[in-house]
């Protein structure tokens, strides 16, 4: 039987999360026995190539290109799980979504005191457009399951990996889900 | 068996309470856990959150201000009230703007901790994103809106036990918000950080300043231990 396949995707966050599933250490030996790669920037795989058993998703919907990702992730991802606080709530970068995007951008490029000269606010076609707010992924399409943490911890992706790997429902011990 | 004491069934348990105590109070002293946010052991009941609803004889009623009296029917751990509960924490938290991962509360907080005991992984209803204001004019207590969830325990605290009345509300509905009793800010009011109003805030809206992230991650109070598992423990021994 061939591997069930994974890919991982990020949006508007740091890319803690993935570096917090690299955390899971020496097990990540277990996990290549266990899976195989497609779209990730573990494997730098930029393109699906084929529809795929499970999507894990970080960072929060901030511009016009991570809506297009996400609705790619979620017509190839058979279950989509969203993990981390900026997924789920939209996170720190969400922190601008109670001032206006047209202030953000003054204050960013015109009028912050490390601006010299005049400033100019970018607008070039290959930076794509920001929404008026940062969005959590269940607000743009269905997510399967949540793992929440600010990163969720190795020991937290693991069980769920592990569980839905196993065909079962994710149930995780109290101690792993948090929201920081 | 004394006159005071009344006859009440929770979940089906039969447990002795005393006239004059609450449902909740009478719970607590069984070594039974009704999930609550508003309510604080030191202060008057407010009933304001409605997490701590049970249903009294088939009907909800909120437990921290309903008295016990003999043969009352409660339902508390029930799938259907802890839907209803778990409900209400997810709107405290789209109506907010709780950024758990920078809050000092992280760990300590009683509305995530709601979240976890009642099986929250992520809100299903959309944000609202409204802007609240900061007010950091106290040397030693701010005020972060955002963190809010009107429970009123600074507000009693402030009137019962520090007895300077400085906290209040304006406005209703959802424009409600935590008001102080001065022109220009918690800096103008009488309120200092060893005040009881400034100790009972349960999520960090109301946070004495320069004290904050001291436990570190997994030592915090609700990092490894549900909240409501101190009362529960009480039962576990008889």
């Amino acid at each position: 039987m061939a591997k069930p396949l994974v890919a991982t995707g990020f949006f508007t966050g740091c890319f803690g999360c993935h570096m917090s599933f690299l955390d899971i250490d020496e097990r990540i030996i277990d996990l290549v026995e266990l899976i195989e790669f497609d779209k990730s920037p573990i494997n730098d795989i930029k393109e699906f190539t084929r529809p795929v058993d499970i999507g894990i998703i970080e960072g929060g919907v901030s511009n016009e290109e991570n809506v297009e990702f996400l609705r790619e992730f979620r017509k190839h991802c058979k279950i989509l799980i969203a993990i981390g606080s900026c997924a789920i709530t939209g996170g720190v970068p969400s922190m601008r979504n109670t001032v206006p995007l047209k202030e953000c951008l003054e204050e960013a490029y015109l009028n912050g005191p490390t601006i010299q000269n005049d400033g100019i606010i970018p607008n070039d076609p290959d930076i794509p457009t920001m929404l008026d707010k940062v969005y959590p992924c269940h607000e743009v399409v269905k997510i399967d399951y949540f793992l929440p943490g600010c990163p969720p911890s190795a020991d937290t992706l693991w069980a769920a990996l592990v569980a839905l790997l196993q065909g079962k429902e994710v149930a995780l011990p109290y101690e792993l889900v948090k929201y920081d | 068996m004394s006159q005071d004491t009344v006859n009440i069934i929770i979940d089906g348990v039969e447990i002795q309470a005393t006239a004059g105590q609450t449902i909740l109070e009478a719970a607590d002293a069984a070594g039974m856990y009704i999930p609550r946010l508003c309510h604080h052991p030191d202060l008057p009941p407010g009933g304001h959150c409605r997490v701590c609803t049970v249903k009294v004889n088939g009907r909800p009623a909120s437990s921290c201000t309903f008295p016990v009296s003999e043969g009352l029917v409660i339902e508390n751990d029930t799938d259907e009230i802890n839907a209803q509960r778990r409900r209400i924490i997810e709107m405290l938290f789209v109506e907010g703007n709780h950024y758990c991962p920078s809050c000092e509360a992280g760990g300590n907080c009683e509305l995530q901790a709601l979240g976890y005991r009642l099986g929250m992984l992520a809100p299903t209803l959309p944000y609202l994103r409204v802007k609240r204001e900061l007010d950091a004019t106290h040397k030693d207590v701010y005020i972060d809106r955002d963190r809010c969830v009107l429970c009123g325990r600074c507000v009693r605290a402030s009137s019962v036990v520090d007895k300077k009345d400085a906290f209040g509300f304006e406005n209703r509905g959802i424009k409600k918000r935590l008001s102080v009793d001065a022109v220009h800010g918690l800096g103008e009011t009488a309120v200092s950080a060893a005040d009881k109003a400034a100790q009972v805030c349960p999520t960090g809206c109301l946070t004495v300043k320069r004290v904050g992230y001291a436990t570190p991650v997994g030592r915090r109070k609700y990092d490894k231990t549900p909240i409501g598992a101190e009362i529960e423990k009480k039962t576990a021994k008889v």
